[in-house]
Order: C-alpha cells, then structure tokens, then sequence
C-alpha cells in the first residue's frame, strides 16, 4: 500500500494504493488519526479508486477515522470506491456509515 | 455427529476418503490443488491472495467468488497471526487446497475445500460466534467475513493445532475462457 497527502485549503486528501491488510492498515490509521486529531483538519478525504484489496484491519481503520471526525467534530468522506472496496464494506453493513461520493469533485464540494 | 478426516498421501496423489458431516454420509474423491507452508508474517498475506486468487479462478469460480474465497483465508490468516500467535511472525502456518466431490442428497457436488492449520492458542469455540454488526466499532469483522464468504466454515482441535476447513461449492465446472 502507498499513501500520499494532498492538501486543498483546509482539506486533506489521502491517496491510497494497492492492498490494506494487516500490514499495512496500521500505516493508513496512523495517517487519518493524525490528521485529524494532530493536525484536526476539518476534512479528511480517502481516494479509494486505486485501492486492489481490502480487509476488515482495513475497515477496522476506516471506522477509526470516522470515529475520530466525530470526535473532533471532522468530516471524513470517501470517494471512488471501486467494486472490491464496495463489497467489502457492504458484508460488513457499515458501507451506509460513511460519507461516500462517486468523484473527488464531489467530495470536496463546498 | 462428528467429522472425520484422513491423512492426505504427502505425495499428494488423488485418494478416497470418507466424510461424515451431520447426519448424512459423504463419500468424497479429492485431488489436492495447492499446499503452502507459511510463517505468521503478516507480509506473506498478499503473497497468498495472490495464490488463491490465481487458483479459484482457474477452477472456474466466478469472479466475485474468487474474491470471497481469497477474502475469507485472508480473514483466517489475520485471525491466526494476530489471536492464536499473538502478533509473533516466526510461527507456522500450513494452507491445504483440495478439490473435493461430495454428494449431498443424492446429489454429486464439486468443492473447493480449505484447510487452515496453526499451532497457537486453543481457539474457544465459545468465543467464535463474532460480534453484533449493529455496533459501529473497529475489529470483530474477520470471523463475519469469513462465514458469509464460504460455504461451510468448521473449526477444531487436533492434537495442538487448530483447524479451520472451508468449503466454497463450485457451479461452474469450466475455467473461464480468459484464464
């Protein structure tokens, strides 16, 4: 897995590539905790489209960052969610918990 | 009623072996398909989805098949590495794929069958019924993975191992043309 940061005003975009699993899913925790917790940037976006697999120490990340936008009172949106990332998150049935969107333009509309 | 198992030949060459789930009998030929010896490392995971997804699709699983079946012994691993070691990376693991025919019913069905084995902590069957998916917390999803991603998923005790067999029916006896 590869994660880069973008940022756009007061808007972080995460990047991420290839496989989270559970080698690699601590790395993406540490990324979203901090950014939102650390740094508390209002908006924490995942770019999902070039994800190839992940796994429930995936989702398990991604439900800790959700946790910790509500926390600090944060959005923390997803976007391009492929078909892999899509059924993954759907047998968990926490696919409705999140804030999703199809495109990047979407996710950091105004 | 319990399950029965039979050695498989070390020169992996095809044999009958009985099986008894339930209260049915099932006589089943099997060919084994992939044998992998692993370490608890969690790096080696890709390593074998990458394994399973090659060998689901020349079984002719269908594509979102595939990926449950590469899903749930993913799932399985993790669960391993991180409940039955510890998080420890040296420890090992043995990864069995068979192909199995079993008759349920009257009916003769192809399978592909998985057997996980690991040396770790005894596995509480007590402990295995996952957690409610109402809840919106972190972890507790592998097991819930694992269950709506096969077909049949036992776990046992045998002799300071445990075992995870699973099983994914096949309804497509092809490999896909593009394989």
């Amino acid at each position: 897995m590869q994660i880069s940061a973008r940022h756009l005003d007061k808007i972080t975009i995460f990047d991420v590539t290839g496989d989270i699993d559970l080698s690699t899913s601590p790395e993406l925790r540490k990324a979203l905790l901090r950014e939102l917790r650390e740094l508390h940037m209002p908006r924490v976006v995942l770019n999902l489209k070039a994800v190839r697999y992940i796994d429930s120490s995936g989702v398990a990340s991604l439900v800790e960052g959700l946790k910790a936008s509500r926390d600090v009172g944060a959005r923390f949106i997803l976007f391009g969610l492929n078909t892999t990332v899509r059924e993954v998150l759907q047998l968990s049935r926490l696919l409705k918990i999140f804030e999703t969107y199809e495109s990047e333009e979407q996710a950091v509309a105004p | 009623m319990g399950l029965l198992y039979h050695q498989i030949p070390e020169n992996g060459v095809p044999r009958k072996r009985v099986v008894e789930i339930g209260a049915s009998i099932v006589v089943s030929r099997e060919s084994m398909l992939l044998k992998l010896e692993l370490r608890s490392n969690p790096e080696m995971l890709c390593v074998v989805r990458a394994s399973l997804g090659q060998l689901t699709e020349k079984l002719g699983f269908p594509e979102a098949e595939c990926r449950a079946v590469v899903l749930a012994v993913d799932e399985a691993l993790t669960n391993i590495i991180r409940h039955a070691y510890g998080g420890q990376t040296e420890r090992p693991i043995e990864l069995s794929c068979r192909r199995i025919q079993v008759r349920q019913g009257g009916a003769h069905r192809e399978a592909l069958e998985i057997l996980v084995e690991d040396r770790g902590l005894k596995v509480d069957g007590a402990k295995l019924c996952g957690r409610s998916l109402e809840e919106v917390k972190p972890g507790g999803l592998g097991l819930h993975f694992i269950r709506e991603s096969m077909d049949t998923v036992e776990f046992r005790r045998k002799i300071g191992k445990n075992q995870l067999r699973m099983l994914k029916f096949l309804h497509v006896t092809e490999p896909r043309k593009d394989s």
